[in-house]
């Protein structure tokens, strides 16, 4: 039935109800994960950013707000070449952060 | 005034006034505080527990205290009018006295920010919206009908800071760090609650802050959301629901809390506005007392024989308060050295 309008998804977060089991995981696996102060020096020297929209930053945050299939989109776009490890302030091994999630569920199951 | 030793008036028996009382009469000059609190030691007398160290707000207050014993001290005394003189100063104060000085010092500190006139924060209005003050009481008497139990702890940062309609453009400074200390010091008490912090900036400036940091986030997953607060609603069972954007993501955030926490800023105390008034001594545009110049003489009023320690020029941590009040103790004893 056409009504002549319709209904657009709300784009907020809702932090009550957002599902972060594959974050929880990874944090228990990759602690420093935790640390992240959103500085973006990751996605600025990313190889693949400028042509994919790949970004650490987006990724940790992306799962702490329930966005998976963003965070599945990027990280299949990363190419391991682990240039935002060597750039990250607090220390992260980014590298080895987005290899321990890639074996990740999204309900935080190791499947790989 | 050869023969006799100056007398100075302190303005206020916070950790200012009580280390400048401590420098003079070390310097052998009788300082006498004047404080309108039935007690000294202002605002950190009121604290639990002090960064970076986690020390008791006590044991600072008690050995300035145990310093100053031999100080002449009126507490419960305010100052009725303040006038100058051709070579100092004559307060009046509230028991009717008078004391005549040759010199002042402001120490009268700060005021910290009425929370509820941030209205769409709630304070005053919602049972679980609270204060950084009403906090640190709890910290020390752990007797507070609003905190019990709590499972999500929410805090917001820079209330009456940076805000032009709340007539504050500066930033308090402090409150970064207090925010973190105490939201550490919350998931402690209650370790399986979610704390978040709701920040604009952090500014994380002093030694051993950043290491406050790393620990809530790391050691204790503290959830850190950059996004000023817009507004904060009751739901039906007295939780509040907080609205944000998370600016990071640039989505709007929504979560519902059982405590809330209002950073509130630093603001001029209005007495000093006051005195200042009264004996020509210049306030700035941001409403604290003006330095004679903010580098080199930051402790210095424009004006002879009136000089500054601590939060009355603006927002200050505890180890630059400390230092100001024993510099201005300096300045004071340099005065009355070159006026010979």
């Amino acid at each position: 039935m056409d009504f002549g309008f319709k209904l657009s998804p709300s784009s907020a977060v809702n932090l009550d109800t957002v599902d972060h089991a594959r974050y929880d995981r990874l944090v228990q696996l990759v602690p420093d994960a935790l640390t992240c102060i959103g500085c973006g020096s990751c996605s600025a020297t990313c190889t693949a950013a400028p042509w994919s929209g790949m970004s650490v930053r987006k990724v940790l945050l992306g799962l702490q707000r329930g966005r998976d299939d963003e965070v599945d989109s990027m990280l299949s776009k990363c190419m391991l070449c682990g240039k935002c490890t060597m750039v990250c302030p607090r220390g992260i091994n980014t590298r080895h952060l987005i290899l321990t999630l890639c074996r990740l569920s999204r309900k935080g199951e190791v499947v790989r | 005034m050869v023969n006799r030793t100056p007398v100075i008036a302190i303005i206020g028996a916070g950790i200012a006034g009580l280390e400048a009382a401590r420098q003079l009469s070390a310097l052998g000059y009788e300082p006498v505080l004047i404080e309108k609190a039935p007690v000294t030691g202002g605002h950190v007398a009121e604290w639990n527990r002090l960064f970076p160290d986690m020390s008791p707000a006590a044991d600072l207050v008690q050995s300035l205290e145990a310093a100053t014993a031999k100080v002449r001290t009126m507490t419960g005394t305010e100052i009725a009018s303040i006038n100058r003189l051709k070579d100092g100063y004559s307060l009046v104060l509230s028991d009717g006295n008078i004391l005549v000085c040759q010199a002042v010092l402001f120490a009268t500190g700060f005021h910290l920010f009425d929370a509820s006139k941030k209205e769409e924060y709630g304070y005053g209005i919602y049972d679980r919206v609270i204060t950084n003050r009403d906090l640190e009481q709890w910290f020390n008497t752990r007797q507070d009908e609003r905190i019990r139990h709590p499972k999500a702890v929410g805090f917001v940062h820079c209330v009456g800071s940076r805000d032009v309609k709340a007539g504050n453009t500066q930033c308090s400074k402090v409150c970064c760090i207090t925010a973190i200390k105490e939201a550490i010091e919350v998931k402690e008490a209650f370790p399986d609650a979610e704390v978040y912090c709701f920040y604009m900036d952090l500014r994380l400036y002093g030694k051993k802050y950043e290491d406050f940091y790393i620990r809530a986030q790391r050691d204790l997953g503290i959830h850190f959301i950059r996004g000023r607060v817009s507004e904060v609603g009751e739901d039906i069972d007295g939780r509040v629901v907080v609205k944000a954007e998370d600016t990071l993501s640039g989505k709007p955030v929504k979560v519902t809390l059982d405590l809330l926490v209002l950073m509130s800023g630093i603001v001029c105390n209005p007495d000093a506005q006051s005195y200042a008034q009264q004996i020509g001594v210049a306030i700035d545009d941001d409403g604290f007392l003006k330095s004679r110049n903010n580098l080199g003489s930051i402790v210095e009023s424009s004006r002879p024989g009136v000089f500054f320690a601590g939060a009355c020029t603006g927002a200050k941590t505890i180890p630059e308060t400390l230092a100001e009040a024993r510099s201005a103790a300096l300045a004071i004893h340099h005065y009355f050295n070159n006026r010979g």
